[in-house]
């Protein structure tokens, strides 16, 4: 891999996975528990295809082949999708849906707490951007974790359940590929087995509040950086990519 | 409209016996005199109830309006469009939180309401109860429902009772966003592809009667809109605003090379107004009824919502309550 197409692997998956997690929560739209939920959904789910719009069109001018963001979003089958496995995963019940938002938008914050120093500055532009709006997600979140584990039995348990779903995928965040190398020497992407304390920290100390017990990791599941998906990501690019498929002449 | 009348029966007009006649006439006179009233002040209660039934109907069509757009959401054909649309309907919903509001003030409770909703006793706008098939039912959605809303809010904007006053101006601003966006999306299908222009089409065919029903019964068949015009509740009958809306409407889809469905639509000199076909008051009364195609869809979406997400809210009050006795302890 030359080091422009690993830049460009690096940066699609950054697209890659605010582009799907933001379908996955567009998909909670006037189905959430209360309103005030839904709004709060929906606002992460904006803000992500935003982030998502901004990395998917630098990585198709990185590219060069006159791809743009909605291109690669519209036009790639679902072994060139590069987000990692944990936000491909089906919603389950508001639970699961704030389990995987806490892990990945605590990730996501530290990631970008490091990205916006990237000496390439288009990275470190997006990511000093998105910052302050990923941060307020992980807030969110930790705040509806805190409430679940701490609310009612039921809801111990099923934001317990929600994790339980989660936790196999925690690794692959953390995780470099090989061609990420050359690109964490030149200090353009962040190596991100250096952000695992600072998450470490964060769930903990709000697993304490929420009185849920520390996760026991279970043999990591992997292989969303590769291509290698789970099985439910065809089937949410089927939706998503219908139109533009369908009629691959029109302009929208 | 959102806000329409749906009864055919006359609420009770006269003062009841319990209303002090001289309240009766100062309050009269502050609401002839363009007067805001306010929740701490004195009114009838006529006026307090149907000042309820209509904010909560305006509230409940907000939110069951963010499902027939909600259902194109993942499907939206590029990243914009997405975005515009969640921004969209989260406008709506945030439309639904200060209509809730507003009716709060006049003593019921979210909850209350939304009990109403669920159980069919309360309406909301007839046309949410057709379905959305294709990505032009998102640009009509848009220009048509929404343009048919602005119709209906802007003189909201100066209705008697101050809240509702107040959230219609925070809701206009928004609307007319809405329309715009959607009338570009239709603009864009209508020259594009055949398909898409045919698509746009379709659309138009299928919501231009929908949304001139909207409006709600013709004026003679419209029980208390007399009152309610006193009460400055609603500003224009039914029938001028249907007619304002047809009038900036026929235009503007020939603008772009659509065709309203209406054979007999044709443009009034003398009256200086559009002239349209009977409309199909037997269907409106059959959706406002419950009958509409998706009525059934829509309220059991709404009703698993809201039963779904109990054990959340549930733990959210949970929480709250142990919080705030941890700090009472603390406190001691
Ligand atoms: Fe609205
Ligand atoms: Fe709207």
């Amino acid at each position: 891999m030359t080091a422009n197409e690993a830049l460009f692997d690096y940066t699609l998956r950054l697209g890659d996975d605010a582009l799907i997690l933001s379908q996955r929560l567009g998909e909670w739209c006037g189905h959430a528990p209360a309103l005030e939920a839904d709004l709060s959904l929906t606002n992460v789910a904006l803000d992500l295809i935003g982030q998502a719009t901004l990395f998917l069109t630098y990585a198709g001018e990185i590219e060069g082949k006159g791809r743009d963001a909605d291109k690669l979003a519209f036009h790639r089958d679902v072994n060139k999708f590069r987000n990692s496995l944990l936000v491909e995963q089906p919603n389950g019940d508001f639970g699961r849906t704030i389990a995987r938002q806490f892990i990945f938008s605590t990730y996501q914050r530290a990631l970008y707490q490091e990205l916006m120093r990237s000496s390439d500055p288009r990275l470190a532009e997006i990511a000093a951007k998105a910052l302050k709006e990923t941060t307020y997600h992980a807030e969110l979140a930790a705040e509806w974790v805190v409430r679940l584990g701490d609310g009612t039995e039921e809801s111990h348990e099923r934001v317990e359940d929600g994790f339980e779903w989660c936790w196999r995928f925690v690794e692959e965040l953390f995780t470099a590929e090989p061609a990420d190398a050359g690109l964490i020497s030149a200090g353009i992407a962040v190596d991100p087995a250096k952000l695992r304390a600072s998450f470490d920290a964060t769930l903990a100390a709000t697993f304490a509040e929420a009185t849920l017990a520390l996760p026991k990791y279970p043999r990591p599941v992997t292989g969303g950086r590769k291509g290698h998906h789970s099985e439910h990501l065809g089937h949410l690019l089927a939706e998503m990519q219908f139109l533009p498929r369908a009629y691959p002449d029109a302009v929208w | 409209m959102y806000t329409t009348e749906m009864s055919k029966n006359p609420t009770r007009q006269g003062p009841s016996a319990a209303e002090p006649p001289e309240l009766l006439e100062a309050f009269e006179a502050r609401v002839a005199n363009d007067e805001f009233i306010e929740p701490k002040d004195w009114m009838p209660e006529a006026y307090r109830k149907t000042l309820i039934r209509q904010i909560s109907q305006h509230a409940h069509s907000e939110i069951v309006g963010m499902l027939p757009e909600g259902n194109w959401i993942t499907r939206a054909p590029s990243l914009r469009r997405k975005a515009v649309l969640l921004a969209k309907v989260q406008d709506e919903g945030g439309h639904g939180l200060y209509l809730y509001s507003a009716a709060e003030t006049l003593g019921t409770s979210r909850d209350e309401m939304l009990d109403a909703l669920h159980s069919g006793k309360a309406k909301y706008s007839t046309i949410f109860n057709y379905p959305t098939l294709t990505w032009a039912d998102i640009g009509a959605i848009g220009w048509l429902v929404d343009g048919a809303a602005i119709m209906n809010q802007v003189p909201l904007q100066r209705t008697s009772y101050g809240p509702y006053a107040r959230a219609m101006v925070r809701v206009c601003k928004e609307e007319s966003f809405h329309q715009r966006q959607g009338f570009e999306i239709m603009m864009r299908l209508a020259a594009g592809t055949p398909e898409q222009k045919a698509m746009a089409q379709d659309a138009l065919n299928r919501w231009w009667w929908p949304s001139i029903m909207m409006f709600g019964p013709p004026d003679e068949n419209s029980p208390n809109t007399a009152q309610s015009v006193r009460w400055r509740i609603k500003r224009e009958t039914n029938d001028e605003l249907r007619q304002k809306f047809v009038d900036v409407t026929v235009p503007q889809a020939e603008s772009i090379g659509l065709t309203v469905p209406d054979k007999d639509l044709k443009w009034n000199e003398a009256r200086g107004q559009y002239d349209y076909g009977a409309i199909d008051w037997e269907e409106f009364w059959a959706v406002v009824k419950g009958e509409g195609p998706v009525a059934k869809e829509r309220v059991k979406a709404r009703t698993e919502a809201w039963e779904k997400g109990a054990w959340v809210r549930e733990a959210a009050l949970a929480h709250a309550a142990k919080q705030a006795a941890r700090r009472q302890k603390e406190a001691v």
